[in-house]
């Protein structure tokens, strides 16, 4: 293994990341004030409680899951194609690196940064409501998981994309609506039955859910289901990166 | 001198099924300066990018000190630098972390003393901690040559490494170049600039079309290909071409005072002292000789043409 190089990589990824510390934290601190504004004072006075949780604290994990998703996959996919947009990749090509460790210090990176905007969102959450964790080691575990697996779905997009407009179409077009009908701000038991059925099969629903039961034993799918789920993604996006990108499909043509 | 690197039957097709490489076969030496000539779009730059892993090619085999690049990258790639053709660099990055991160992706430990050294060698030390946004052409050029051989590579390649750089600056680089070589780095540069080719190689490989259509040693290549002119200046002109200058396939300039006679600098049948003598025997007196012989530029277009034209009858 090329230690030096994968560190070579995080270290500057995440050296990134301390240029920008500002906009990476206001960003999804001031998102996360105004959910708890909007849909924790406006619809929270009409919705007390789902499933016996005050509502302000049992939108908390769907809140977290919403920015992790979204941060992963835009740190990922920034972090690998801005090197192609610049042609810098070529030293990353030409170093003794392979496609793994390439991906472990892109996507390790990626990931890292996620758990810390994920960790400052809690934080954040408990100025506005009481944040309970009944398994932190379950809630550790969906984050730390959804982190990778969503920085290995960024990473793809930054293979693949074409233009700075490519990083955000998957992220706007299928991210954010999936996590919005996927029981963030709501349980899916709320909606009507054909609208139950069609909600699972957005995969989005397993991770809140199970996330949410890491917080308030509460769910709308068994905690099995969710945990295959992500590990299911998870799998296939490491098979697709494999495959393509040790291959050099795209990068290397 | 063992070869260093050894590239077999290459062939590289791109997406578009344009063909960048054809069947390639190139032999570079230990500790020599190789260049490799070429008009825009000939297959420099891919064929290098090929040696490299940073593109694929789909047939033949490379071999750097005789271990296939594809099998054993990880220790070929620790032996190779390249310097690209495009300043391409990370602007907001300070020139001491641009060139430590180099270092850090070749597997190498940090070695701040080494970087130092480097950064002075390359005048580089009083900039480490300027962002590369802030810095000149030439010194973003240093900056690429400096990542290039933060991991102390043997074998160097540099794409057009003074390509819009002005004439103060590519006589530093050639400088820069040859104290690489001095120091046992082997060196193999794409180039347009011939005068680059003629200041700096030791041997010289031509390519066109994606194949490489010669390759000699530089001094070799010149004699072989290469063309001499004679030019005699007369005191009083020549008002008619008879007697034993007849035998000359000569040209006479406007004035009729100067002759021009070119021969090929291989050609055993050139006597110049025979045609002096001539000049003098039908009565003529010489004021002047001046010799021109064709630089390595003429002799690139001449084949790049009759290549060309080659490909045009096929």
């Amino acid at each position: 293994m090329n230690w030096y190089g994968i560190k070579a990589i995080y270290i500057h990824e995440m050296e990134r990341f301390r240029r920008t510390l500002f906009q990476s934290l206001a960003s999804p601190i001031i998102t996360t004030s105004l959910y708890f504004v909007v849909f924790g004072s406006a619809i929270g006075s009409r919705i007390t409680e789902i499933d016996g949780i005050n509502y302000g604290s049992y939108i908390v994990p769907g809140m977290i899951m919403l920015t992790i998703l979204t941060q992963s996959i835009s740190n990922a996919s920034f972090a690998f194609y801005f090197p192609r947009f610049t042609n810098t990749i070529y030293e990353i090509l030409a170093a003794p690196l392979s496609s793994f460790e390439i991906v472990l210090g892109f996507v390790g990176a990626a990931a890292s940064k996620s758990l810390i905007i994920g960790c400052v969102i809690i934080l954040t959450a408990n100025f506005f409501v009481d944040v309970r964790i009944d398994h932190p080691l379950l809630m550790m575990f969906f984050l730390i998981l959804t982190s990778i697996t969503f920085a290995l779905f960024g990473f793809i997009i930054g293979m693949y994309a074409e233009g700075f407009e490519g990083l955000q179409i998957i992220p706007i077009l299928i991210i954010t609506p999936l996590v919005f009908l996927g029981g963030s701000f709501y349980s899916i038991n709320m909606l009507p039955e054909f609208w139950q059925k069609i909600s699972l099969l957005n995969p989005v629903l397993y991770l809140i859910s199970g996330f949410r039961y890491s917080f308030y034993e509460v769910s709308d799918v068994s905690l099995f289901t969710s945990t295959l789920t992500i590990l299911t993604i998870l799998i296939g996006c490491i098979i697709f990166i494999t495959y393509t990108f040790s291959k050099g499909y795209r990068i290397k043509d | 001198m063992k070869n260093i690197l050894e590239i077999n039957n290459v062939t590289k097709f791109y997406k578009n099924s344009v063909k960048a490489l054809e069947n390639v076969n190139l032999n570079i030496k230990e500790g020599e300066i190789f260049a490799l000539l070429g008009p825009n779009g000939a297959g420099k730059s891919t064929l290098i990018n090929s040696i490299c892993g940073i593109v694929n090619f789909n047939t033949g085999t490379i071999k750097i000190n005789n271990m296939d690049i594809i099998k054993n990258y990880r220790t070929t790639r620790k032996m190779t630098g390249i310097v690209p053709q495009e300043l391409n660099l990370e602007s907001f990055e300070t020139v001491w972390n641009n060139v430590n991160y180099s270092r850090g992706l070749f597997g190498k430990k940090p070695d701040h003393n080494y970087i130092e050294k480097l950064l002075k060698q390359l005048s580089l030390w009083d900039k480490k901690d300027n962002k590369i946004k802030e810095l000149s052409g030439g010194m973003k050029r240093r900056v690429l040559i400096a990542k290039a051989l933060s991991h102390q590579p043997k074998l160097l390649f540099l794409d057009e490494p003074t390509a819009s750089v002005d004439v103060e600056l590519r006589k530093d680089m050639w400088n820069v170049v040859k104290k690489l070589n001095e120091d046992g780095v082997t060196i193999i540069l794409t180039t347009h600039y011939i005068e680059e080719a003629e200041e700096l190689s030791d041997r010289v490989a031509v390519i066109n079309d994606g194949k490489i259509i010669l390759v000699d040693e530089k001094d070799k290549l010149i004699k072989k290909l290469g063309e001499k002119t004679i030019k005699i200046e007369l005191f009083e002109p020549i008002e008619k071409i008879n007697g034993k200058l007849s035998k000359y396939n000569f040209t006479l300039d406007q004035t009729n005072k100067i002759i021009s006679h070119t021969y090929n600098l291989n050609s055993n049948t050139t006597d110049i002292a025979e045609l002096l003598n001539d000049v003098k025997k039908d009565g003529y007196e010489i004021k002047d000789i001046n010799t021109e012989q064709s630089s390595l530029e003429e002799i690139f277009i001449k084949l790049i043409k009759e290549n060309n034209n080659e490909l045009v009858r096929n």
